[in-house]
């Protein structure tokens, strides 16, 4: 029988997260090209779109449970991981890179004495040995490497591999396993949800503000931009050191690290920072007054214009268009 | 309790990347280390819990000599003593952590604090690597910490809020922007860390579990078009949304 690829999903509220697709779709694939029987699990109280997974081609899901595993608890969710890798054999696991994979993977990784790589942002299996590529100083260079354990586990970077939908859908096997004896010695208690509707890490369209909007009650022409756009809000360091804006919000090299589909910088120069943390963008729009600003040697598109002018006309024109 | 602060030594984040001939590891020359932004915050907050419970603060690193750069800044800031473990070689995150874990142990240190990730290779897991290896805690992204008795209760930044996180020591913390704000360094600690100690010793050995076969730059993005100086452009910039991007 083939080796194991297993994608561990993740839930939020009862619900699978984006990421569980996207790393269905990419599971998928490794195990066509490494020659591997793909499989998920997943960890939560009640999950109420499992069957969703068949239409990107899982065949087979478990789904650990119990009430108190609902909301995140790395100490139990880490036992129950790698406990089941073990028992299965597993010769790869896949994670999301995000807030959650990022937190439990590595400590997995320990259990299983395996190497971790940590968001990838392309997978090359052609070969037949699995080669990854990965960002490093937030994108000022990218390493291709690979895994020397003999089990493996990758983070994948949100939004970069797209979820596929199976040329079949299937009806996906279901192995429900209640838990007992749940460690829960670190264990969340609260979960405070922010104001902002969407966050940058998970975007697929951000719209960020810089020093150009001079002050922070000019952002509501960033946000109305964005909530159009159906967007998130983004800024640049200056913005946030100036504590016009939470850090949450930050992009850049000591920000979050993003790749939409679409970038709005409105009146950010383009420090390097910056453009490290945003230039693996699919495309980039700049509008900034200084027609020298760095942020428009990597724009797909800019108007050299003062963003006052600039946001309001383009805001209702996208309203136009979506009604 | 003895609280260890693990630090790592970082190309300044205005840094151009060049890539050596090897293709494995960038060129360093010219290029400016700082201590790793992240750690500082990790720095800073063990010398407030430091200042509550009065206890011992060690600063941790693992690499070459320069390193003790980033330590002397540690220091300079209030930390009590510094340990660096030498390596000249390229460790990757796993081999980093056995390191640190093997040293925080040997210290007896019951709680650590280090950045959630080092801005060069940005790999964002050497806290829990090492948490696990010595099997403590671990809470990673803390933006807000709290600490009574042996109880920590820790808010963590996920994506769309905040998880308050529940543990107990012995933990490893990792710090994220917002946390605190860090001190600078006084001319009297700047004047002090000059006679605090540095141990050195090799770091423990390990195997790197992972390999870099390539470093490359990143496809270079063309610039593309300014399409006007002010609003009367917005139409052609929704136009090539729609049907040269598609995004519309």
């Amino acid at each position: 029988m083939a080796n194991k690829i297993i994608g561990i999903l993740e839930q939020r509220e009862g619900k699978l997260k984006k990421t569980s697709f996207e790393i269905s779709s990419v599971i998928i694939k490794l195990a066509g090209q490494l020659n591997l029987e793909a499989e998920t699990v997943i960890i939560g109280s009640e999950i109420d779109n499992l069957n969703e997974l068949g239409k990107y081609g899982v065949r087979k899901v478990t789904h650990f449970k119990n009430e108190e595993l609902k909301s995140y608890s790395s100490s139990a969710y880490k036992e129950i991981i790698s406990n089941y890798a073990k028992e299965a054999e597993a010769e790869y696991l896949v994670f999301s890179n995000s807030s959650f994979g990022k937190d439990l993977a590595p400590l997995v990784s320990v259990r299983l004495n395996a190497g971790c790589l940590i968001d990838c942002t392309n997978l090359d299996a052609s070969s037949g040995e699995l080669i990854a590529t990965r960002p490093l100083y937030a994108g000022k260079a990218l390493a291709d490497v690979k895994l020397l354990s003999k089990v493996k586990i990758i983070t994948i970077r949100p939004n970069v591999f797209k979820p596929l939908l199976a040329d079949n859908a299937v009806d996906p096997e279901i192995i429900i396993k209640e838990v007992s004896n749940t460690n829960l010695k670190t264990r969340t208690i609260e979960f405070k949800k922010s104001e902002g509707k969407l966050d940058v890490a998970e975007a697929d369209i951000i719209v960020s503000g810089g020093r150009g909007l001079k002050g922070p009650e000019n952002f509501y022409l960033v946000e109305n931009l964005a909530e159009a756009l159906g967007g998130a809000v983004g800024a640049s360091r200056a913005a946030v050191d100036a504590g016009w804006r939470p850090h949450r919000e930050q992009v850049g090299q000591t920000g979050k690290t993003v790749s939409p589909s679409l970038y709005i910088a409105c009146g950010i120069s383009g420090a390097i920072q910056h453009l490290a943390g945003m230039s693996s963008s699919k495309y980039i729009v700049a509008i900034n007054k200084d027609k020298d600003a760095p942020i428009f040697s990597i724009a797909d598109f800019g108007i050299a214009g003062d963003v006052f002018d600039v946001l309001p006309v383009l805001t209702d024109e996208i309203k136009k268009l979506k009604s | 309790m003895k609280i260890a602060v693990c630090v790592s030594h970082v190309p300044d984040t205005a840094t151009k990347i060049k890539i050596s001939p090897d293709e494995k590891t960038i060129d360093s020359s010219g290029v400016t280390y700082i201590i790793n932004p992240y750690d500082e915050f990790a720095v800073e907050e063990a010398l407030k819990t430091k200042e509550k419970f009065d206890c011992e603060v060690v600063a941790i690193s693992v690499g070459s000599g320069n390193n003790k750069e980033t330590i002397r800044k540690a220091l300079a800031m209030g930390v009590d003593k510094g340990v660096l473990l030498k390596d000249e070689n390229t460790r990757d995150s796993f081999a980093v952590a056995k390191a640190l874990a093997e040293e925080i142990k040997s210290q007896g240190c019951d709680l650590v604090f280090m950045g959630k990730q080092s801005v060069d290779y940005d790999n964002s897991i050497v806290g829990q690597l090492t948490a696990e290896l010595l099997d403590y805690s671990c809470i990673t992204v803390v933006v807000d910490f709290k600490i009574e008795n042996d109880k920590i209760v820790a808010e963590s930044e996920i994506e769309g809020g905040k998880e308050v996180v529940e543990t107990h020591l012995p933990a490893v913390i990792t710090t994220q922007k917002g946390l605190n704000e860090p001190r600078y360094a006084s001319l009297k600690g700047i004047m002090a860390a000059k006679k605090k100690v540095i141990e050195e010793k090799p770091a423990a050995a390990s195997d790197n579990l992972t390999e870099v076969l390539k470093l490359k730059k990143p496809p270079i993005k063309q610039p593309g078009r300014i399409l006007g100086t002010d609003s009367s452009a917005v139409p052609e910039l929704v136009k090539l949304l729609r049907e040269e991007a598609k995004i519309l």
